[in-house]
């Protein structure tokens, strides 16, 4: 009961961080790929209710920033120029869930920017990219992990329910894969493919390599589960009826693989968002002006964005409660797993 | 011809990594120098702050250098630590921009214009103790127009297929007699080292002079006239040269220079890196600095000063293939190709791109909107008449909409365009990964020009595979580039100019000009290196820049500034905009006072 309720928070706070990026169009004030060219690494704006002269201000503001005199990168508040916050302004146009066309936002300025995470290189809103950002980083570890599962399921079914060489094939190719250096592989990849890569291109590109390089420890998993399933006295009995293997397969064995297989989904979904940073990050993942979250901190590479621009290290801060959210989630779904095969063993010597 | 500068290294590493490789020299006993020599020294005196003897000076460098040797050096850390090593006839003084004498304590030309006589100094030694004379000046020459050299500067010697030619009259008298009236060849003695006849004529005759002046060369096995000599190579790490006793320049007192005892290059690769030691006071000097770390070195200014010395001779420009590709080319090549041979298109793009932003936005204010190939650091030659049109997407539109061009709009209000076959107008431009500066340009002018309605998407490249691009193979659609002139007269940059030239980099290395306005360029240049007077030559080279600039096929962006700085310790530190911005008077930095070592 306990585990079950630490599921279902894990599960309702995963959902929460998704649907925030999910609707990116929404919740960040401007398109990310905007560049505001009179103030780039501008630090975030403070929000204000109290002016400098003491009075309180109903509705949320900013002040406008300057440069400070004599400085090409200081900003410093415009004390004399306060700009209300808006809600719910009409501004950029989005598309809201891929296919409804918006411009609603959460939140604006009147007649001003508003930055609330600072701004990049360009002058563009870092919190509208990171929130834009993420939904290509988790995307590609959604689908990348999807794809991984799918065929490790695949492989290491066939490996475990057959047996004999096609075993022994299946799994020397998985120790190939094992390793496979993947990050080089996807150097050598992206330099054999076409100049310009469009940015929707290079996205699946990665995601289809992501997806297939990481199949061989998930098929491993998977067939120590079959092998030890179709041994089973109700796979044994559904064969004596003279099931197929086919409706064996479907029906009774790879059921079994499901808490193997959620939970490597929960621990892969991560890795891979990761892999998808680290690409962009080494400018080999979706190309500017897109935003991801490796793109967004590929900056900082540079030393003098590391030590001057703190705001830029806020999509490495992003990850974390992703991370987290999915590791909660892996090992509560393998609590369940673990108490779920008792519980049968269990309940399956009663019976 | 042009010096291949930082921006076209890569292409010329390997072949000097292979000659460096091998590290054989004569092994010959070097016998101790003949002390009869008793004539009189005509030393230089520098005019200047007065400074103190001793101490050493610690430097980072980008790279280690490939070699020592003057005849096959091409990359900036060799050419840098040379320059403080060698000495040439007749110097181009980097901070007034003008020719001053060195070696050579005076020239003449003759009225024709063919024949110049240069006097050498008297009592002038190697850095080993060997007396200089004619000899060695004609030995050098030798040297560099011997075809099996290969020295890269060969060219720069060859007057329509002709080489120069050297007498000698006496011990310290040589003509140089020229093929074609030249209108200023002593500007061209600058940068042609002195070589030490005594040690490289033995391995030249053996065919072996590519493989002298390794870094691994025994420091009494090599020379030359410069303030420094070799002292120590540790290799991945340092060059320690030492102070010449013998050089021939003194200051307003009297004093023999250098001042330094020694000078120290660390091989420190990356620019981050060079920043941190700067920082931490390991390097006394730092220099080729990006504006971004030289804004970081700013904020905090105790122990050392930044300096911005203006906009030096780089300049970065954005360029269109224009390469005929023949029958082979891909359609839609061919397609695009047809938009970049538009004079209109390449305008629109010119007028679109927000060069003030690029200013503002990639050097931090430090740097100068750019609408020609001569920088505004270049004060004797850049034209004044050259018009500075301000950015206008109108203008750039009503260019496109007389082209043919027209905007679709798809669905969403953004519009894009198209061309008059109903192509939409989509193109990739390259970068080079390595510069955070030329990437952010491109994606600038990504921006700029989806603002037309252009697709635009940068590709950034390692530089090697990027100059592979576009001067071998040509698969590229357009490219954000940079180069710097190594000598603010225009004939360093000639390679660029002439349709012939390998670096006219939108369609390198013609057989005959492609264009009328590049066979007008080609007269242009061809005659101002001929022109006698500094006024026709400017007169011929500011048309030459108004048609390069009406016609566009390089799209000039900025010039950034030269920054550098130097600890508050070092004395005489004046950054130039000409290369070597720091060391071009290394002989006259010193250390103040003497209570600082500036190592560790």
């Amino acid at each position: 009961m306990k585990m079950q309720r630490a599921l279902t928070r894990w599960l309702l706070a995963l959902g929460a961080l998704h649907g925030t990026v999910v609707c990116a169009g929404f919740f960040a004030p401007y398109d990310p790929a905007v560049q505001d060219r009179m103030y780039p690494y501008l630090p975030p704006m403070r929000v204000h209710l109290v002016d400098t002269q003491g009075h309180l201000h109903a509705r949320p503001f900013v002040y406008q920033p300057k440069l400070r005199v004599g400085s090409f990168d200081q900003y410093e508040e415009d004390i004399t120029d306060p700009r209300p916050v808006k809600f719910l302004p009409s501004g950029d146009y989005y598309r809201l869930l891929g296919f409804l066309s918006c411009r609603r936002h959460l939140f604006g300025a009147k007649n001003a920017r508003i930055y609330l995470l600072g701004t990049d290189a360009y002058g563009r809103d870092q919190l509208s990219r990171l929130l834009f950002g993420g939904q290509v980083s988790l995307v590609a570890g959604l689908l990348g992990a999807g794809i991984t599962l799918l065929i490790g399921m695949c492989i290491g079914a066939v490996a475990g329910y057959f047996g004999g060489w096609r075993d022994g094939l299946l799994m020397r190719l998985s120790e190939l894969f094992m390793a496979l250096p993947w990050l080089y592989l996807l150097f050598a990849i992206r330099a054999f493919l076409p100049l310009a890569v469009s940015p929707l291109k290079a996205f699946f590109l990665i995601i289809a390599v992501i997806g297939t390089v990481g199949w061989a420890r998930p098929a491993r998993l998977v067939r120590g589960v079959v092998l030890s399933a179709k041994e089973r006295d109700f796979v044994r009995a559904a064969r004596g009826f003279g099931a197929t293997n086919g409706y064996l397969l479907r029906r009774h064995i790879l059921p079994e693989t499901s808490s193997v297989l959620l939970t490597q989904a929960a621990i892969l979904i991560p890795q891979y968002v990761l892999a998808e940073m680290t690409l962009s990050f080494l400018g080999l993942g979706v190309p500017e002006p897109v935003p991801s979250w490796g793109n967004l901190l590929s900056s900082l590479q540079q030393y003098s964005v590391l030590i001057s621009h703190w705001w830029m290290y806020l999509p490495a801060v992003a990850i974390v409660p992703f991370f987290l959210g999915y590791l909660g989630l892996a090992s509560s779904l393998h609590e369940r797993g673990a108490a779920y095969k008792i519980e049968s063993r269990i309940l399956g010597n009663l019976t | 011809m042009k010096k291949p500068t930082a921006n076209f290294k890569p292409c010329w590493i390997f072949s000097t990594l292979l000659l460096s490789a091998f590290t054989f020299i004569g092994r010959r006993a070097i016998a101790s120098p003949p002390e009869k020599t008793t004539e009189k020294e005509e030393l230089l005196v520098l005019p200047g702050e007065v400074g103190q003897r001793g101490e050493r000076l610690v430097v980072s460098l980008r790279g280690e250098p490939k070699t020592l040797n003057p005849l096959i050096s091409v990359d900036t850390p060799s050419r840098e630590v040379i320059g403080t090593m060698q000495a040439d006839l007749v110097h181009i003084n980097r901070a007034t921009q003008l020719t001053e004498p060195a070696l050579a304590k005076s020239w003449k030309i003759s009225p024709d214009g063919l024949r110049y006589t240069l006097v050498l100094r008297r009592g002038l030694k190697f850095s080993d103790g060997y007396p200089m004379d004619a000899d060695d000046v004609l030995f050098t020459f030798r040297l560099y127009l011997d075809e099996k050299v290969h020295a890269p500067q060969r060219d720069l010697l060859i007057f329509d297929g002709k080489p120069i030619s050297l007498q000698k009259v006496d011990s310290h008298t040589i003509v140089f007699q020229l093929p074609k009236p030249y209108g200023v060849m002593e500007r061209m003695f600058d940068g042609w080292a002195i070589l030490p006849r005594h040690l490289l004529e033995k391995p030249y005759e053996e065919g072996k002079i590519a493989q002298v002046g390794a870094l691994t060369t025994p420091p009494n096995h090599w020379a030359g006239l410069g303030p420094f000599r070799l002292k120590e190579y540790v290799a991945g790490q340092r060059l320690v040269l030492e102070r010449n006793p013998y050089y021939w320049k003194t200051d307003a007192k009297g004093n023999r220079l250098p001042y330094l005892d020694e000078l120290v290059f660390l091989f420190v690769p990356s620019a981050d890196a060079q920043v941190l030691r700067f920082q931490s006071g390991e390097t006394g000097v730092i220099s080729r600095l990006g504006a971004e770390n030289f804004s970081v070195l700013s904020r905090d200014q105790k122990d050392y000063a930044m300096v911005d010395a203006g906009p030096g001779l780089e300049y970065n420009f954005l360029f269109f293939n224009l390469n005929d590709l023949g029958e082979k080319a891909p359609p839609e090549m061919i397609q695009k190709q047809k938009w970049f041979r538009d004079l209109k298109f390449r305008q629109a793009v010119s007028s679109a791109v927000d060069r003030e932003a690029i200013v503002r936005l990639v050097y931090q204010g430090r740097g100068a909107a750019l609408w020609g190939l001569v920088t505004p650091g270049n004060r004797r030659w850049a034209d004044e008449k050259l018009p500075h049109s301000p950015r206008s997407l109108e203008k750039a539109r009503e260019l496109l909409k007389e082209a043919g061009f027209s905007w679709g709009v798809p669905g969403n209000g953004d519009s894009w365009l198209q061309d008059s076959d109903g192509k939409p107008v989509e193109f990739s431009i390259i970068a080079q990964s390595s510069s955070s500066e030329r990437s952010k340009m491109a994606a600038l002018i990504q921006d700029d020009l989806k603002q037309l309605g252009m697709r635009v998407q940068v590709v950034p490249l390692e530089s090697r595979s990027l100059l592979d691009r576009v001067t071998q193979t040509k698969q590229y659609d357009a490219c954000v580039l940079g180069a710097a002139s190594y000598d603010a007269d225009p004939n360093s940059d000639i390679n660029v100019w002439l349709s012939s030239g390998g670096l006219h980099l939108w369609n390198p290395s013609q057989a005959r000009p492609a264009t009328p306005w590049e066979a007008e360029i080609d007269r242009l240049i061809n005659e101002q290196m001929y022109a006698s007077t500094f006024e026709q030559r400017k007169k011929l080279y500011d048309r030459a820049q108004e048609v390069l600039a009406e016609n566009q096929p390089m799209i000039f962006l900025v010039s950034p500034n030269i920054l550098a700085g130097a600890k508050n310790t070092i004395g005489n530190f004046h950054p130039a905009v000409l290369e070597p911005y720091v060391f071009w008077n290394v002989e006259q930095l010193y250390l103040k006072n003497g209570t600082e070592n500036a190592t560790r």
